[in-house]
């Protein structure tokens, strides 16, 4: 492969057998994710023009999935904000005191992610669900949970949780808290000193986290499916509406997962700009 | 330390942080444990020492174990080629490592589903041959693969790109070939961090979903993942008991994986001092 530049060698030119070696370990690499990554993300977009521009139109403008869109819209514009705060709650009280069991809450913090998402939504049913340790109060007063927006909003926040303070909590350890306490001697206040001195040092890893939290929130499928109920137009979000779709109409399936997929792309684009650009405010 | 805690808003940070991991996840995770232990050991087994629970633990950590040891070499490959070698579309290449984070799970199933069918792509030709992935166990672990490898390559990237070549030097010039170079010295340094990628694609691969039950088909006893019969005792049996029964056995793997991924983090610190 003509590609293939000098790479970090070590005693001069490489031999032919180096040469070789890495000819055949970069061809293989690029196989391995053209395998891997790129065919089932092409397969995607061929599956939903398949059937033509004007069939793809008609597909993601069916009521149906204009009201996933929607809800799908809603349910991130309300769990990315919630995780936005926590997350900033949670670095602030990780990175500028010392108290017991701090180890503890950073690791419950990280605990989301290890869970599967299934496991995730069956425990909030056990909560808020209709026999659940809250929902038997809820229900009975007017509040639904489970097999509604809350439910969605809920299960989605759990699933998101670390991905905010995962990225502030590294960042502002590293930074400290010398410039916090020099503005407090200043006489500044608790909100000034976030808003002027905290938040402008941490607002590009913010983005970041808010950038890949809200990629997860819109495409969550396993613990929302978990607590959806699958009513069409009311309690499908996108990726619970593709997979409906998926048993009936193989391409208005696929023409609705194109969708998701560029947000996808639009949201690894904005990720590598990011890092392009501001690499050394995400402390990466 | 004394100086440490002098900033306000202790309170009101903590208190919410807690407030929210309260509500969202200890709560959820103690009614989940209380059920489980509800039922009682008898109880527990009765849920799942079912042939068909059995079948799909034996499927979702078996398959999950595989995945993760093919990631491993297939990410060591990959973040070798892109923190060693210059080449064309390098930067494209690292972009895409990405994509099984951020493409939504449920697109990721149908797609894959779509290449290996029998009229996909890839399954118009394998199948032919007797290579059958869709429906079967080896499309479980072809998924379970997918949504694995960028957890081994994102670990491994810093670790390699901050490795000075002054050992790699020192070895070459006691005459040890690149192979020596590689197995005796890169392979021993980077153990603790490819065991946390494994160990993170382990994690991710056993609860995985979206992009599983798509491609696995689902078939009685022989591609039923254990998450798919969480969501097959809720939603089409109302059997919470028997989907907790189930959950806590897939919580306890993933507490005893973030325990032993904490392990390996405190060795490969180790591991940097002593160096």
């Amino acid at each position: 492969m003509a590609a293939v530049a000098a790479a970090i060698s070590i005693g001069g030119r490489p031999s032919w057998v180096m040469r070789t070696a890495r000819t055949l370990l970069v061809t293989g690499a690029i196989a391995v994710l053209a395998w891997l990554l790129v065919l089932p993300l092409l397969a995607i977009f061929a599956e939903a023009f398949r059937q033509g521009a004007a069939f793809y139109l008609d597909a993601i403008r069916q009521p149906d999935t204009i009201a996933a869109v929607r809800l799908t819209l809603t349910v991130a514009g309300i769990a990315v904000p919630l995780n936005l705060v926590f997350g900033l709650a949670a670095a602030w009280s990780m990175t500028h005191f010392d108290f017991r069991g701090k180890a503890l809450l950073g690791a419950l913090i990280d605990l989301p992610f290890s869970i599967s998402p299934v496991v995730a939504g069956m425990m909030l049913i056990l909560v808020y669900g209709k026999e659940g340790w809250l929902g038997r109060w809820l229900e009975p007063h007017g509040v639904q949970v489970i097999f509604a927006l809350p439910g969605l909003v809920l299960a989605t926040v759990l699933v998101t949780l670390p991905f905010v303070a995962r990225e502030l909590i590294p960042l502002m350890q590293a930074q400290g808290s010398d410039q916090e306490e020099a503005a407090l001697t200043l006489g500044a206040g608790g909100w000034q000193i976030f808003f002027r001195v905290t938040l402008p040092r941490v607002r590009w890893a913010l983005l970041y986290g808010v950038l890949l939290c809200n990629a997860r929130a819109m495409g969550e499928f396993g613990a929302v499916y978990v607590v959806s109920g699958h009513l069409r137009g009311v309690t499908n979000t996108l990726p619970l509406q593709v997979d409906q779709l998926y048993q009936e109409n193989f391409s208005a399936a696929f023409a609705v997962a194109s969708l998701l997929a560029l947000l996808t792309v639009l949201t690894l684009g904005i990720k590598r700009l990011m890092e392009w650009r501001h690499g050394d405010d995400l402390n990466h | 330390m004394a100086t440490r805690n002098v900033l306000p808003g202790f309170r009101l940070s903590t208190g919410y942080t807690l407030a929210v991991l309260g509500s969202c996840v200890l709560l959820p995770l103690a009614a989940l444990l209380w059920t489980a232990f509800e039922l009682g050991p008898s109880g527990w087994w009765a849920q799942i020492g079912t042939r068909r629970v059995l079948a799909s633990l034996r499927l979702s950590f078996g398959a999950a174990l595989l995945a993760a040891s093919i990631d491993a070499l297939l990410g060591l490959l990959v973040a070798w080629v892109l923190v060693r070698y210059r080449f064309a579309f390098r930067r494209v290449c690292d972009a895409l490592v990405d994509l099984p984070f951020a493409l939504p799970t449920a697109v990721a199933g149908i797609s894959l589903t779509s290449l290996y069918a029998p009229n996909g792509w890839l399954g118009s030709r394998l199948v032919p041959l007797g290579i059958e992935v869709a429906y079967t166990r080896l499309g479980v672990l072809l998924a379970m693969v997918f949504v694995g490898l960028p957890f081994v390559v994102r670990t491994l990237q810093p670790v390699l790109e901050s490795m000075e070549s002054d050992l790699e030097e020192a070895a070459y010039t006691l005459g040890a070939s690149p192979w020596q170079r590689f197995v005796r010295v890169l392979l021993p340094l980077l153990l603790p961090t490819l065991l946390t990628g494994f160990a993170l694609a382990l994690a991710r691969a056993i609860g995985e979903f979206g992009s599983v039950v798509f491609i696995s088909g689902n078939r009685l006893f022989r591609t039923e993942i254990a998450p798919y019969l969480i969501v097959q005792k809720i939603d089409s049996q109302y059997d919470y008991r028997g989907a907790a029964a189930l959950g806590a056995v897939m919580l306890a793997a993933s507490l005893l994986l973030l325990v032993a991924l904490t392990g390996l983090q405190r060795w490969s610190r180790r591991w940097a001092v002593s160096r």
